[in-house]
């Protein structure tokens, strides 16, 4: 009797055993990151969080980022530049309907970039928009957007997730109900957990090969690392505790990526208080930190030193690292120099993440080593904001510029680090005005070059970009080389 | 039974009285100076407890962060009795009048909050350092020794000697102080060893959450924060410091027992 129980139990368990395995191969996935959006209109807010989530998955614009961080075509299928280098003529891709089932035209495009650059636009990203002066529709499908002079950059500021196309019907809800033309829309949002995604039956485009995708937030490293163990997970993107991926690494489960960011983590100093207006003292600054010390101590040796605030996968980079090398008795001589033998006392302001928080320790033994002594006050991103990036209430800070290609903050003389060289705002001003490749190259090595001239701030490293994930997943950015989380070509392996 | 309870919380209190005081003069290493190369070793001859992920010695740092979390907590007991005690005795001395009234329901005004939460906003308004850890732990144990002054001295109001004093022209201030201070000292010093281990809990509390001592001052707390993410490889990280913690705690708590067995009068003479 026993037996014949387990008998049939035995054969049930294999037949079951068998269907699994004979089962499609998944197609749904749970993708977790650290923080949530504030919102979901990534038309109206600098979170980044928002773009992770929706940029490419929900939201398309004229241009999009290649995973390599190249600019393709997006809606517009392709475009025409006038010889003098300021009349784009796009040419949209047909049969593009948004997720309400309205179709996507020229209309919307006029809409979406004069909303952008309205003087009332709530955009975080202005900037990107501020050369055009007219937005003309031709016919459905043609759009022609004029500039007040050349911009080398405009494609590549077409592709933000700032310049996405949205539609004048959903706008209102955007925030709680976005509507984009993307491969996945939108279904819902638990505050604090998650956010679903479905599948577009009708994008216009190569289809997603998932079902269904859940971006689930959890924000405490610990908690974090518990939830891709457990499997609870299927993938973390922008894994926040580097000195847990070896595990990963070493078990069969998961792959982990580490790709690049565009992310350059600096010592930010305040250009305008004494007596960090002292450039002796600047470089003094530089060369008391040892970056490998930090980038071991703080990321367990995931980041590139860098020594300007350029990305060093960028063709254009130019290694400095060598102008602010690690010598504490070069920066006590300049602290010397400087009127400062016996240095002095400032303040060193540090936001959650980790490379902040172990970072800011490491960088203040460091500088006490040459006599620097600094007050160290772990701030929250809010207080942050608040004091330190709008208030301009801080010595010294640590944060990462994850925004793609942002050399140009350099040119804002009111921007939190204060740094003002009307020499710089030229060039800044000549290379928007360049369009030949060769000469743009050469006026943004004179960009890095010059920064790192004046020591603005201390150049750290890189930031890495690790990616925890169920081994069985294919088609995830590497390189994070925006703010996106694109899971339009991910699939699952059998 | 209960002296045992006494020494093995005496003993184990002043092992960390002791690292604290010893501190002061000489540590094995320099808790300031980071040696990245030599980060998460576990213990060895070189380094007793092993070393942290920016290669400090973990010995050095429970000993240096001793010294807080007992600093921390005396100061901030030191506060609470220095208030407490006098505005229980004077509510018990003027009992039943408006400053009783007043004082007591001050008191429970403040005991109705949760300490570790209004702790940590008054942390988060003045900013975290350890001199705001200690004024909110502080101002929480005001309440406790104010209370447990006026009914202790309540009691002893009613004696006759006290009446002989006020009979012989003494004033209530001076009665407070010279007559019944004295008497409610056992009770003090036995609420004061239960409030110390308390306050020693809430710094590492505060200073875990980031609301304590701030860097490069080491704290338990924090210590046991940053082990955190390293548990699963480095267990030693967050062991030393734990164990820390919880010794100190359970030695205070045995000896607070033990003083007042020895020490209350009711339990005394019920031995007797």
């Amino acid at each position: 009797m026993t037996k014949k129980v387990f008998k049939t139990g035995l054969i049930s368990a294999l037949a079951l055993a068998a269907s699994m395995g004979m089962a499609q191969a998944k197609s749904d996935i749970v993708v977790a990151m650290q923080l949530e959006p504030p919102h979901l209109d990534p038309t109206s807010a600098a979170a980044g969080a928002i773009d992770s989530v929706l940029y490419s998955n929900v939201f398309e614009g004229l241009t999009r980022f290649g995973s390599d961080g190249s600019v393709n075509p997006g809606l517009a299928a392709s475009w025409e530049i006038s010889e003098d280098g300021t009349v784009y003529t796009f040419h949209l891709n047909e049969g593009v309907k948004f997720h309400d089932g309205s179709a996507m035209d020229a209309e919307d495009v006029k809409f979406s970039l004069d909303r952008a650059r309205a003087e009332d636009s709530a955009n975080a990203q202005k900037a990107l928009f501020k050369g055009i002066t007219d937005v003309t529709v031709v016919d459905p499908m043609t759009v022609k957007v004029t500039l007040d002079g050349p911009n080398g950059n405009f494609l590549f500021n077409m592709a933000w997730g700032d310049a996405v196309i949205v539609a004048p019907e959903s706008i209102e809800n955007i925030k709680t109900n976005p509507v984009g033309t993307g491969a996945f829309k939108f279904t819902n949002w638990v505050q604090g957990d998650k956010i679903d995604l479905e599948k577009n039956a009708d994008y216009w485009g190569t289809p997603a090969k998932l079902d269904k995708v859940t971006f689930k937030f959890i924000s405490d490293p610990t908690a974090a690392f518990a939830a891709v163990m457990a499997e609870d997970v299927n993938a973390f993107v922008g894994f926040p505790a580097p000195e847990n991926l070896p595990q990963f690494e070493a078990d069969a489960r998961f792959q982990v990526l580490v790709g690049s960011t565009e992310g350059e983590t600096i010592l930010s100093t305040n250009n305008k208080m004494p007596p960090f207006d002292n450039v002796k003292v600047r470089e003094a600054v530089a060369h008391a930190i040892d970056r490998q010390a930090i980038i071991d101590g703080a990321m367990f040796g995931y980041g590139t030193p860098i020594g300007t605030h350029f990305a060093p996968h960028n063709p254009d980079y130019v290694d400095l690292t060598g102008m602010s090398a690690y010598d504490p008795d070069l920066s006590k001589k300049l602290l010397a120099e400087a009127g400062f033998p016996d240095g002095f006392k400032t303040t060193l302001k540090l936001p959650p993440p980790s490379y902040a928080r172990r970072g800011g320790e490491i960088i203040a033994a460091q500088l006490r080593a040459v006599g620097i002594e600094t007050e160290i006050s772990n701030l929250e991103w809010a207080q942050w904001l608040e004091q330190v990036f709008r208030g301009k209430d801080f010595g010294l800070t640590i944060v990462s510029h994850t925004e793609p290609f942002d050399i140009g903050i350099y040119a804002r003389p009111d921007y939190y680090f204060q740094y003002d060289n009307p020499a710089f705002q030229q060039l800044m001003t000549d290379l928007n005005a360049t369009t030949d490749p060769a000469k743009r190259s050469e006026i943004l090595k004179e960009a890095q070059t010059m920064i790192a001239k004046d020591y603005v701030n201390g150049y750290l490293f890189e930031l890495a970009f690790p990616t925890v994930a169920n081994a069985k997943i294919k088609g995830l950015w590497k390189d994070a080389p925006t703010q996106a989380t694109d899971l339009t070509a991910v699939y699952w392996e059998d | 039974m209960r002296a045992r309870n006494l020494w093995i919380g005496g003993l184990l209190s002043a092992v960390f009285v002791v690292a604290a005081l010893v501190s002061l003069i000489w540590v094995p290493y320099d808790v300031t100076a980071l040696d990245i190369a030599n980060k998460i070793k576990g213990p060895s001859g070189a380094h007793w407890l092993g070393t942290d992920h920016f290669g400090r010695d973990i010995l050095s740092m429970i000993m240096v962060g001793a010294r807080t979390s007992i600093a921390v907590a005396l100061v901030a007991v030191g506060i609470g009795m220095g208030i407490g005690v006098p505005l229980g005795l004077a509510a018990a001395a003027r009992k039943g009048s408006l400053l009783d009234e007043l004082i007591m329901r001050g008191n429970d005004l403040v005991f109705a909050f949760p300490s570790l939460l209004i702790a940590i906003m008054i942390t988060a308004v003045f900013g975290a350092s350890a001199l705001n850890a200690i004024i909110a732990i502080g101002i929480f144990n005001i309440p406790v020794f104010a209370r447990l002054t006026r009914s202790g001295a309540l009691s002893l109001w009613t004696r006759d000697y006290v009446m002989a004093a006020r009979v012989s022209g003494k004033g209530a201030a001076r009665i407070s102080v010279e007559h019944i201070l004295p008497n409610v000292l056992n009770l003090l010093t036995v609420q004061g060893t239960i409030q110390f281990s308390l306050g020693i809990l809430a710094e590492a509390g505060l200073s875990y959450v980031g609301l304590g001592a701030q860097p490069p001052i080491p704290s338990w707390g924090r210590m046991l924060a940053d082990s955190q993410t390293m548990i699963s490889f480095a267990p030693h990280m967050a062991l030393f410091p734990g164990l820390a913690i919880l010794l100190t705690v359970l030695g205070l708590n045995l000896m607070g027992d033990g003083l007042r067995d020895l020490l209350d009068p009711k339990l005394r003479r019920a031995r007797a």
